[in-house]
């Protein structure tokens, strides 16, 4: 299945998937419409059943969805280096973008209005947070036992000075565990 | 050698936070507490700016918080180690993709691992509630695994115009039709003119 792809072709990945980046705006959900249409029906890289199965795994494998999905349309159409060129179309536009707001809001910190329009953004970004919050806790709590993994991770990342990666862990390992015991009774 | 720790860093971020642009800030809070880089303020800002231009939400703030800590360099840095893992895992999956999909083992992981990604955005949100809009602080004494919280020895309790405008943004986001719709980018656009307007910082 992996084709032969030349610098012409890899050339087509990287800016397919820099136009892509620039477009999605928010999350990594804003981008599956643009997907479609790029991937599916302008470029026939991959089917709509094969873009529905990436885009699934994209979100349960760890990072970025966005990046996930790049990586894996880019491997299927170019190789390895289809999928690490696609990946860094993705982060391209990021990359510049940022690094020249970032300069320029550094250099306007200082200014009266711009410390209080700040302090105004921090206000709506807790809103924000709380929102996705809300709105995974909906998708990710089914029962008894994943609302209560969801309220001790939710002390302990709270209360322990420790890093996320061990919740990550023990999370994965306890439900492994619960459903196998599930399974033997 | 900063760019080594950098890249690490947020390799571990890659691999770990798992469902999306989100599960990396619990991740970049515990980056920002044990390096003394930025603070949850700088990090709130660097949030806002990311939500509000192109290109996803966590790659923008793998750059925002590499750029913060080390300039370009820095920003491709925190970027590229970031989507390290994510390649490697990719194009392992891929090439097993349909003994992955349906092993039963993952799945299991993934019963526990959802819960918890939630949680730690659930602790995030915590601390940065209580930093936004209270003066109740979260502090980790020096070797103490524990965070205790302090009062706050003067003054009020709570940021009451924050309190009104959270609460005016959480109606507006979840219950007011069509508004509850639009993209984050507007509710952004007018706290920041709500906290020039009503001078949110005091200055």
């Amino acid at each position: 299945m992996e084709k032969k792809c030349g610098v012409r072709e890899l050339w087509v990945l990287f800016w397919t998937f820099a136009k892509m980046g620039v477009m999605t705006f928010g999350g990594g959900m804003a981008m599956l419409p643009i997907l479609q249409r790029e991937v599916v029906d302008s470029k026939g890289w991959a089917t709509e059943e094969e873009l529905t199965d990436y885009y699934a795994i994209g979100q349960c494998t760890p990072g970025i969805i966005a990046v996930n999905t790049a990586t894996f349309i880019g491997q299927k159409y170019g190789g390895v280096p289809g999928g690490i060129v696609s990946t860094l179309g993705v982060v391209f536009p990021s990359l510049v973008i940022i690094s020249i707001l970032a300069g320029l809001i550094s250099n306007f910190a200082d200014l009266a209005w711009v410390k209080n329009a700040f302090a105004g953004i921090q206000v709506c970004v807790c809103v924000l947070i709380f929102n996705a919050v809300w709105k995974l806790l909906k998708k990710s709590v089914a029962d008894k036992r994943t609302a209560a993994i969801f309220v001790l991770v939710l002390l302990g990342g709270t209360f322990l000075k420790l890093s996320p990666v061990w919740f990550v862990l023990l999370a994965a390992l306890s439900g492994i565990v619960l459903k196998n015991l599930e399974e033997k009774r | 050698m900063i760019y080594v720790k950098l890249f690490w860093e947020f390799f571990k971020t890659g691999l770990f936070a798992v469902g999306g642009g989100m599960a990396t800030l619990p991740f970049l809070q515990a980056i920002g507490e044990n390096s003394g880089w930025y603070s949850y303020t700088d990090l709130m800002n660097m949030l806002a700016v990311s939500e509000s231009t192109p290109g996803p939400i966590g790659i923008n703030m793998a750059t925002y918080v590499g750029f913060t800590v080390a300039g370009i360099p820095g920003a491709v840095t925190a970027t590229i180690g970031e989507v390290t893992p994510s390649i490697i895992v990719i194009l392992i999956v891929a090439a097993i993709l349909n003994s992955f999909r349906d092993n039963k083992y993952v799945n299991r992981a993934f019963y526990g691992l959802r819960p918890a990604s939630t949680g730690l955005i659930g602790a995030a949100c915590v601390a940065v509630i209580l930093e936004v809009l209270t003066a109740v602080q979260l502090v980790s004494p020096e070797g103490s695994l524990i965070k205790g919280l302090v009062l706050p020895s003067a003054g009020g309790l709570l940021n009451w115009p924050g309190l009104a405008l959270a609460g005016l943004l959480l109606v507006l986001t979840n219950w007011v039709k069509p508004v509850k719709n639009w993209h984050p980018i507007v509710f952004i656009a007018f706290s920041a003119v709500i906290g020039v307007v009503f001078h949110f910082a005091g200055v």
